[in-house]
């Protein structure tokens, strides 16, 4: 069963193009990593898929249904949940309440205007908080988290809607190594323990080759190769456009967490 | 007898501060006045004003004051805002126990402090609203004013407009109430007595907003012989320096409402147009003895020439104090009996509240402005006395409302 | 043909001296993103300042050339001072203080001139050599519009040489792109801040002091120009020097001509302008989009708490004290109670709407207005008893954010504030000129309360029982799940979007709700005061509320009614002693916001709270001992 198809996506800007001819599936359990150097096109995929922008042409379905056309806030509904390269968190609501208001819009009630929001879907929340060991932190607001836990917060955020889909936007950017670590573990514990699948983008090879099912390699919007770690590292090609970029990874660590 | 009355007046709350505050000297007990003007918002009218008043209530006083009670008045802004002066006004009242009020200048605060006079039963001197609807629509038993309002200023000038050849007219006015009246009464009582007469152009600047560059050019397009003019203050000025620049006033008969206020005359200074035809105040002219005698002591205490606003204020207080005086009592309801129909003895000869509007009869001078030794001044004046140009019994039996 | 050229003409004079005043406004708002208020003063100033050198500087002859350049200086160096002293203490404080630190030095500008200056409009003379008019295709055009339309390209000049051939200019022009990066680079911002309102000021003083050949300096010439030059600011596009030279001429040029085609909209052309060109082009005509932080700058990340136990024990105590009042103060201590409670109401709807929504609103007495319009209409125009007429309130109200809000929920930032001013004033204009409705600036008189709530004491219990209940839905309102979410919209827009919520959708909602409680407010002041006037739809009552917000702290739930309750205070009981209340407020104000930067509540607050951080440590010790 196809959770996730994209085919034939494709967008340029100003007659540039930044990504072309598109094409993925993903499977309950797959973790899809898209790597590739700065400009290879990686964000503008990400945010077709999430509905920020719009694509020149292409089709990208969710269980098979058109995602194209639809506002972020309307493909979250259909149950994929993100994450933000920069963080993206309601700063002025603590950590519990950022999660409580994701889950009352889950379960449309945002307009209600009598129910106590503090009171609402609270056991809930902790317990995501808690999935991301954020729980402790619970009460603090989000303006003066570190930005690791920002991080673990945006992941929290992404699981409210009970997603069938997870799409990471550099999820471990700006954290410090072994919390990297930590956190992609934690993802693949998840998408392994919900049967969903999950695509992110990760300019850390590390936690690339560690984690993804898959990888997906572009470069200048077009695709170089795709299939497993063992097979993308092998790759000539790959290896001509990652060398000199300074990105090395180590197969041993590879194996140890397999 | 008075004494008991007033008691009786105040309440108990006021027998209570009485007892406490004057103790054994209750003969001397004053009456107190409560008085409102947009001091802070309109301070080049509302100080001379103030200077009037404070005389006329000094002269009350060293004379004796009402029925052996000395006068006090307690003042108050209103800060321009209707608002407020309900605010004050409630406060004059609660707080502070006055018999009655006076004052205003704004049109929609006047009629704002008579609402609150009419609602709490209590005399309200006014002083300076020119809105007709003050004795008319809106008039009411305890509501009395002493300045003309717009109608019978518009009368005078409408007298002195046909008088001249011009056929071709444009109006120019602030686009508020004031304007809007003035120019609609002009028009007609005009066009009732000349019906050769022509409206060529109206401009409606917003009050303190003229573009004066363009509403000048918009006048000279259209080519009038006259022009009527209800601008004053800061529009006026600029309208008057464009006009200058630009030649609209030449060849032109202008027609200016309150131009020869002193407020307004003064800083005009050499750029007055001479030959407009004007409402105003000769100050330093005036020889009538009561006039003189105002005079005289206005310059001994302020050391300058009074403004229309000082007549205003001191007249308003004399108002005040014939009133007090014909009712013997501060009781609201033989305070409004006395009102109607007191008669008061100001700068410009005697007056008289009438009984059937509210309205005193104060008049106001007409003349012509000239230029003499760098500065505006008024000349070829006469004084029109109100009673002549207020509008007839039937006219106030038909749009003022019974009481 | 000619007419019209020369009408041109004359339209170019006046966006000249726009443009003066407006370049100067939007450079300062560009780099330090403060709304000056305080604009308007600068530019009488100058006027003033002028006036003096002239006729008193014993010069003669040519000195108004001379006195030009000297007073637009020295109101650089009244505005460096402002800076300096003043502005400077509260860059880190929420975005907004410094338009009420601004405001407050409006008011002590105003009375100052009034002191100084006395009371009577002062004419100047003609510019020496420039007097006269030329003709030209056989219309007069007076010599020195001619220099005021060459003078406006010239100055546009420099200031483009400034910005593109200097270092410094480099820098402002950076810094108006993105100050955070500008100040990652090292640069000192604070001198940078320093010169660019300098510079700002010294603008608005050459443009004060060019009006003095064309008509009176008087005391109204600070609020007559800074409302028309938010505008021209506005439509050109925020920090953006071209954008305000063309939208200085659209106004112009909109005036010159609007007046032949419709003498009687002059109150209203530049605002329906504006709201026009804000609804096509959401930043101006020049301007680039905001970054969507404005909103969130408002909360500064600032969470909302419910009261602690002790709070709430004090709030028991204040509404006991409330319910008492009448038999612990005299009919006019009920009648000034009755007059905070309603602007409670105002001030907490605005709250709602600008600092829990994160929208601005500089034109939130449009809802206050429609409110009082509705009550009164309905109670003498249809008859309707009080108690039905104060519903017909809150429905216009919320009828008149229904058609605004729609329009303003597309903007964002202080594009957003001034169309709701542009509303406001539209709500305003027809106020006034609707005569046969609203009765025009003569107002609505005879509105007074049903017999039962006419004396001092029902009607207070009545405003208690109706503000303080709105009060409380209100805040109820902010912890319910609609309140998080219009929080959340304020926080991280694409945040909320990628939780599913529709942002503008519930703003819209929000500008209703407020609307609707604005009205409400707005109802029961119509039946305290007896009469409406369209002054309660003016500028002046959304500044109004707008201060009272800010000084018990946009941040805080109980900060704008505190914000009221002072406000009022201060307004009533200064204003009764005192001519220059507005030199005594406007200080008041300067030295709240200096020592209360996050506003007064949140102050109490932090301070509260850090005491009860210390105090069982303090205990333990003394136990200890």
């Amino acid at each position: 069963m196809i959770t996730f198809s994209v085919r034939g996506l494709r967008k340029s800007y100003g007659g540039v193009p930044a990504v072309r001819e598109m094409d993925l599936d993903l499977r309950p359990g797959e973790i899809l990593a898209l790597i590739g150097p700065n400009g290879a096109g990686k964000s503008t995929c990400f945010n077709m898929m999430t509905g920020q922008v719009v694509p020149d042409a292409g089709s990208i379905r969710l269980f098979g249904r058109e995602l194209i056309g639809l506002k972020p806030r309307q493909i979250w509904r259909l149950g994929v949940g993100r994450t933000f390269q920069i963080t993206a968190t309601f700063a002025s609501l603590t950590v519990l309440e950022n999660l409580q208001l994701a889950l009352i819009s889950h379960h449309h009630r945002i307009r209600a205007l009598l129910a106590r929001a503090g009171s609402l879907y609270r056991d809930e929340a902790l317990a995501l908080l808690r999935l991301v060991g954020m729980e402790p932190q619970a009460d603090r607001p989000c303006s003066i988290l570190a930005y690791g836990d920002l991080k673990r917060v945006e992941l929290a955020l992404a699981l409210t809607n009970d997603p069938k889909l997870l799409l990471m936007d550099e999820p471990t950017a700006g954290m410090a190594p072994r919390e990297r670590i930590e956190l992609m573990r934690l993802v693949a514990r998840i998408v392994g323990e919900r049967n969903i699948c999950m695509l992110f983008t990760e300019h850390d090879m590390d936690v690339v080759f560690a984690h993804a099912t898959s990888i997906m390699v572009l470069n200048r919007g077009r695709l170089v190769t795709r299939g497993s770690p063992g097979e993308v590292r092998d790759n000539a090609e790959v290896q001509a456009i990652y060398l000199g970029s300074g990105a090395v990874y180590d197969a041993d660590a590879v194996k140890g967490v397999a | 007898m008075a004494i008991r009355s007033v008691s009786a007046a105040l309440g108990a709350m006021g027998v209570v501060a009485s007892c406490l505050f004057s103790g054994p000297g209750r003969a001397a007990e004053p009456i107190k006045v409560g008085e409102i003007n947009s001091y802070s918002t309109l301070p080049a009218f509302t100080l001379p004003y103030r200077n009037g008043w404070q005389m006329a209530l000094e002269e009350i006083n060293a004379a004796g004051g009402i029925n052996g009670r000395p006068v006090e008045v307690i003042s108050r802004d209103d800060n321009g805002k209707p608002g407020d002066a309900v605010t004050v006004a409630n406060e004059l009242l609660s707080r502070e126990n006055v018999s009655l009020l006076m004052g205003t200048f704004f049109s929609h605060i006047g009629l704002a402090v008579s609402d609150v006079a009419k609602q709490r039963k209590v005399l309200f001197v006014a002083a300076e609203p020119l809105t007709d609807a003050m004795t008319m629509e809106q008039g009411h038993r305890y509501t009395f004013r002493l300045r003309p309002p717009t109608r019978p200023q518009v009368a005078v000038l409408v007298e002195e407009a046909a008088k001249l050849p011009a056929k071709r007219w444009a109006t120019v006015a602030p686009n508020y109430e004031y304007g809007q009246s003035s120019v609609a009464v002009f028009k007609a009582m005009l066009s009732a007595r000349r019906p050769d007469i022509q409206w060529v152009d109206e401009q409606w600047p917003a009050q303190g907003k003229i573009d004066a560059g363009a509403t000048v050019q918009a006048l000279a397009r259209a080519q009038p012989e006259a022009i009527f003019n209800v601008t004053f203050g800061p529009d006026l000025i600029k309208l008057i320096r464009e006009g200058n620049t630009r030649g609209l006033f030449e060849g032109k008969a202008v027609v200016s409402m309150l131009t020869g206020e002193p407020e307004y005359l003064d800083p005009l200074g050499a750029e007055t147009v001479p030959g407009w035809i004007i409402t105003g105040y000769p100050a330093a002219q005036i020889d009538t003895p009561e006039h003189k005698a105002f005079l005289k002591a206005y310059q001994a205490k302020y050391g300058e020439l009074p403004k229309l606003g000082s007549i205003v204020g001191y007249s308003t207080m004399k108002s005040v104090a014939a009133i007090l005086a014909k009712a013997g009592s501060t009781d609201t309801e033989k305070l409004v009996a006395a009102a109607a129909g007191v008669k008061v003895a100001t700068p410009f000869g005697e007056i008289t509240y009438r009984p059937e509007d509210h309205q005193s009869t104060l008049g106001l001078f007409v003349g012509k402005t000239a230029v003499k030794d760098g500065k505006g001044v008024m000349v070829d004046w006469t004084y029109k006395r109100g009673e002549d140009y207020l509008p007839g019994l039937a006219e106030v039996k038909a749009r003022r409302p019974a009481d | 043909m000619e007419f019209l050229f020369s009408q041109f003409l004359t339209g170019l004079a006046s966006a000249s001296s726009l443009f003066l005043v407006a370049s100067g406004l939007s450079i300062i708002f560009g780099v330090s993103r403060i709304v000056n208020f305080a604009h308007g003063s600068l530019y009488m100033l100058g006027a003033y300042i002028a006036y003096s050198l002239v006729e008193h500087s014993g010069l003669g002859g040519g000195n108004f050339w001379i006195a030009l350049p000297v007073a637009a200086l020295g109101v650089a160096l009244l505005g460096l001072l402002l800076e300096v002293t003043l502005l400077r203490k509260i860059y880190h404080a929420p975005e907004l203080l410094q338009l009420l630190a601004t405001f407050g030095v409006v008011l002590v500008v105003q009375d100052a001139v009034l002191m100084i200056w006395g009371p009577e409009d002062l004419l100047g003379p003609r510019a020496p050599g420039l007097a006269g008019a030329v003709r030209l295709f056989h219309q007069a055009i007076p010599q020195y519009d001619l220099f005021l339309i060459s003078l406006g390209p010239v100055v546009l000049a420099l200031l483009w040489l400034l910005f593109h051939r200097t270092h410094w200019g480099t820098l402002v022009r950076a810094a108006t792109h993105d100050r955070d990066m500008v100040a990652a680079l090292g640069v000192n911002q604070a001198s940078l801040f320093t010169g660019v309102f300098t510079l700002g000021a010294l603008l608005a003083g050459l443009g004060g002091a060019l009006q003095l050949p064309r008509g009176a300096v008087s005391h109204a010439m600070d609020l007559q120009i800074i409302v028309e030059v938010f505008v021209v600011v506005v439509i050109g596009g925020l920090g953006n020097v071209f954008g305000a030279f063309l939208a200085a001429i659209i106004i112009g040029e909109l005036n010159a001509f609007g007046i032949l085609v419709f003498p009687q909209m002059t109150l209203v052309l530049t605002f329906l302008a504006m709201a026009v060109i804000l609804v096509v082009r959401p930043w101006g005509l020049r301007g680039k989009p905001q970054s969507l932080a404005h909103g969130a700058a408002v909360a500064g990340g600032r969470v909302l708490r419910r009261l602690p136990p002790a709070a709430g024990k004090a709030f028991l105590l204040v509404a006991v004290l409330l319910l008492a009042l009448p038999w612990l103060g005299s009919g006019y201590a009920l009648n000034v109670a009755t007059e905070m409670a309603i602007y409670a109401l105002f001030a907490a709807s605005l709250h709602l709407l600008s600092g829990i929504g994160g929208m601005v609103s500089f034109g939130h007495a449009a809802y206050f207005g429609l409110g009082s319009y509705g009550a009164a209409l309905a109670a003498k125009s249809l008859g309707l008893p009080m108690e039905l007429a104060l519903l017909a309130g809150p429905l216009t109200g919320a009828l008149g954010a229904l058609v605004y809000g729609w329009f303003c929920v597309r903007l964002s930032g202080v594009y957003l504030s001034m169309l709701t001013l542009a509303f406001a004033q539209i709500t305003y204009a027809v106020a006034f000129q609707w005569s046969s409705l609203t009765g025009g600036d003569n107002g609505i008189l005879g509105v007074w309360p049903s017999h039962w709530a006419s004396g001092p004491v029902a009607f207070y219990y009545l405003t208690l029982v109706v503000c303080g209940g709105s009060i409380l839905i209100l805040r109820h309102i902010v912890f319910s799940p609609f309140g998080y979410t219009l929080r959340a919209c304020r926080d991280s827009e694409i945040r909320a979007d990628a939780i599913g919520i529709d942002a503008r959708h519930h703003r819209w909602l929000a500008f209703i709700l407020c609307g609707f409680f604005a009205g409400l407010a707005g109802g029961l002041f119509a039946f305290f005061k007896g009469s409406v006037f369209p002054d309660s739809a003016s500028i002046g009552t959304s500044v109004d509320g707008l201060v009272m917000v800010l000084l018990g702290g946009i941040q805080t739930l109980t900060g704008p009614v505190v914000g009221a309750v002072i406000y009022t205070a201060l307004r009533i009981f200064v204003s009764t002693y005192t001519d220059y209340w507005r030199a005594v407020i406007g200080v008041v104000i300067i030295l709240l916001v200096v020592a209360f930067p996050q506003g007064i509540v949140a102050w109490t607050a932090d301070r509260f709270q850090a005491w009860r951080a210390i105090r069982p440590a303090v205990k333990t010790k003394e136990k200890a001992a």
